[in-house]
């Protein structure tokens, strides 16, 4: 199979992660569409190291899966900790920079 | 030849100024006294340098003391070192005796005021830095005096600063000295870059070779200093106004020794005025001019000090004028200086004896008939009077006849004007002093009401009957037998100049005893008999002009202060629209930009996310197109 499908389907994974970022208000799910980013370069790095017959790619998504799983915590526990004080889990509530 | 005791001159009246100061309160019960005996020891030294000098060959006189080194800069040197030589000890003399006098007046005149210790302490502090000013050995060491004699003079015309009038009195003549003081910095400067040297010893020796554009320049500049501080046209105005301070204070600064710092400044520099006959020229005008200027506001004025004032100023006109004749005028000039200095402090003394006796009224015509009242004060003051307007055989009579005379023998048209104008200022001082002295003691009485004219204490009448005997007899003294010329020839005329004679001297006698006899006829005749309390207000344009000092203020005010003020309020609008709107420009700017681009900082997620979006795709598409 041509490798090249894994890419534009890890592409397309990232638009729809990204675009769910900008559109959405639910922190919850915008935390989710960040993980889904995070899977779709996940995929592009395997797919790269399939492609080019070494173990780089293979390295740095098992990193990556570090750092996801690292941010995870902290941002449920954000959105937790948000949520106990402001009865919302939705983020343009949380927009008190702008003043 | 050196001496070690000339430093105690200025060091012990120094110290015993700070000594009042610096204890404060603590020093009242004793304080004036100290101060006195101080100035009387400096007196004593003065008097034992003297005879010491006397008994000296004529070229082993001068003594110098050196202090310690000063400025030291390359090639540079400074020291702080003292010369006494035959011009100084004529000034240590009268600044430590008459000062002393005043010291002893001051005693009973300052005893109902609480602050008499800080007036002697600052009385003490002026003889220390007049000394200082004859005493130095160079410009440099003669500035620091000189600035010093401003300070006290300011100290002392504003010692009654609660009157606010009387600080600005005080400000106007620290203001008005600076200005010439400014001429006396430039001198040196002058002298500095063309000599390499500051000393009177060095400027002398290197005199001759100097260009005589240099020496005028200097000159010129030494002359502004004199005009500064001896109060001569047209830095004038300061000196009426400077009777704010105490009479004994206008009797020792404002008429005996400081406002006399000029003459001594340009007789001290007759080596660079005699190399530059152009600064001498002037010397000659401002002095004429002054002398007649001095002398008409005289005529006008119904305060009795601010009368003295006008006179004291035309007096030092004369002298200024003498030290303008070169060699031939120097030692006359400097014997004007020394009887001037007893007859016009025994008559500012004499009207403060006045004002004491008469709740301090100054207005002339609110006296009358006190001579009978205050019979010693009418007599020092009698005697005074009798110097000033040159009656054989009073003090003035010997040293302001010897400067006309002097201004005759110029020779030629010029010698004939400057000649007649000094007998015409001869005339006129006859006629203004005549007036005060009918105004204050004779003719009907026309006191306040609460007035009770009394004998002043014998702590005041004896110092002024000193300074009468003064006046009587120190012309004679420094007269007979060319006594004080010889005396002062090897400092100012060196080279034993021919003196040329325009007229037989006893021709210039008549002619200024006609002169005196004149102007104490016709203010006789006017001011005879009955007189009116209050200054007659249908007089003519020139009266009236000459009550105002010839408009001096007004001029003044016209010249300098309006163009100065707009010239202020111009360079601050200046600085508020340009330099301030720069400034404040560049504040606004950056607020102005700052509200811009707070905009984009929404606190919302998405945005953010957005931005960060769209600047990773930029990145990606300029690395695209780059590697394209």
């Amino acid at each position: 199979m041509n490798p090249t499908n894994y890419l534009y389907l890890s592409a397309l994974l990232f638009s729809i992660g990204a675009v769910g970022v900008i559109v959405r208000r639910n922190a919850i799910v915008v935390f989710m569409c960040i993980e889904l980013m995070l899977n779709a370069a996940n995929l592009a790095f395997v797919t790269f190291a399939k492609m080019n017959g070494n173990l780089e790619g293979q390295v740095i998504a098992f990193f990556t899966m570090v750092v996801a799983a690292c941010e995870v915590v902290v941002g449920l526990a954000i959105i937790v900790s948000i949520y106990r004080s402001r009865r919302s889990a939705s983020v343009d509530d949380a927009s008190l920079l702008s003043r | 030849m050196t001496s070690s005791n000339l430093v105690y001159l200025i060091a012990l009246p120094l110290f015993s100024s700070a000594l009042l100061m610096l204890l404060g309160r603590k020093a009242d019960k004793w304080g004036h006294v100290f101060a006195t005996l101080v100035s009387a020891s400096a007196f004593f030294v003065g008097v034992s340098e003297f005879l010491a000098m006397r008994d000296r060959p004529v070229e082993m006189r001068a003594v110098t003391q050196k202090l310690f080194s000063w400025i030291s800069v390359g090639d540079f040197k400074v020291d702080a070192a003292l010369l006494l030589d035959q011009l100084s000890i004529s000034f240590v003399l009268l600044i430590t005796g008459v000062g002393t006098l005043i010291h002893i007046y001051s005693i009973a005149y300052m005893s109902h005021d609480r602050d008499r210790r800080r007036f002697f302490a600052y009385l003490n502090f002026f003889i220390a830095a007049m000394l200082l000013l004859v005493l130095g050995d160079s410009y440099l060491n003669l500035y620091v005096g000189w600035e010093g004699v401003g300070l006290a003079s300011y100290l002392l015309i504003g010692f009654w600063n609660q009157k606010p009038e009387y600080a600005t009195a005080a400000k106007k003549a620290f203001v008005m000295n600076r200005v010439g003081d400014f001429g006396l910095s430039i001198a040196i400067m002058i002298a500095f870059a063309t000599f390499g040297s500051v000393t009177f010893a060095g400027i002398e020796e290197k005199a001759s070779g100097a260009s005589e554009t240099a020496m005028t320049a200097m000159g010129l500049m030494l002359l502004l200093a004199a005009v500064g501080k001896s109060a001569q046209f047209p830095l004038q105005a300061w000196l009426g106004d400077a009777m704010a301070g105490p009479t004994p204070v206008s009797a020792l600064i404002h008429a005996a020794t400081m406002v006399t710092a000029g003459v001594y400044l340009i007789t001290r520099s007759n080596f660079v005025f005699d190399a530059a006959p152009s600064a001498q020229l002037a010397v000659v005008i401002i002095g004429v001019i002054t002398l007649l200027f001095g002398a008409i506001i005289g005529m006008a004025k119904d305060d009795i000090k601010k009368a003295l004032a006008a006179s004291t100023m035309s007096q030092i006109g004369y002298m200024i004028l003498a030290t303008g004749f070169g060699p031939a005028g120097y030692a006359f000039a400097i014997m004007h200086l020394l009887t001037h200095g007893f007859f016009k402090a025994g008559m500012f003394l004499g009207a403060g004896s006045v004002m004491h006796g008469m709740n301090d009224e100054v207005n002339m015509r609110r006296y009358g008939a006190l001579a009978k009242f205050m019979p010693i004060t009418a007599i020092t003051f009698g005697l005074g009077y009798l110097a000033i307007i040159g009656v054989p055989p009073f003090a003035g009579f010997y040293s302001k006849d010897k400067i006309i005379e002097t201004a005759f023998n110029v020779g030629g048209v010029q010698g004939i004007i400057i000649g007649g104008a000094a007998l015409l200022g001869a005339i006129i001082t006859a006629f203004y002093m005549t007036r005060v002295m009918l105004l204050t003691f004779f003719g009907n009485k026309r006191w306040a009401d609460d007035a009770h004219p009394h004998e002043s204490p014998f702590l005041m009448w004896a110092p002024m009957a000193v300074l009468a005997i003064g006046s009587v007899a120190s012309g004679y003294l420094l007269y007979s037998g060319k006594a004080f010329v010889t005396w002062l020839a090897p400092v100012v005329d060196k080279h034993k100049h021919e003196h040329v004679e325009f007229l037989p001297p006893i021709v210039v006698t008549i002619l200024a005893v006609a002169a005196v006899v004149i102007g104490v006829s016709i203010a006789l005749l006017k001011y005879r008999g009955e007189q009116s309390g209050e200054a007659p207000q249908d007089v003519n344009v020139l009266t009236r002009v000459a009550r105002r000092d010839l408009l001096q203020d007004d001029a003044n005010e016209f010249m300098f202060m309006r163009p100065g003020q707009k010239l202020t309020s111009l360079l601050l609008k200046t600085d508020e629209s340009v330099i301030d709107g720069a400034v404040r420009g560049v504040g606004a700017t950056a607020l102005g930009s700052a509200r811009g681009l707070r905009k984009l900082q929404t606190g919302y997620v998405r945005n953010y996310a957005l931005l960060i979006l769209i600047g990773a795709l930029a990145i990606l598409a300029t690395i695209w197109v780059v590697t394209l």
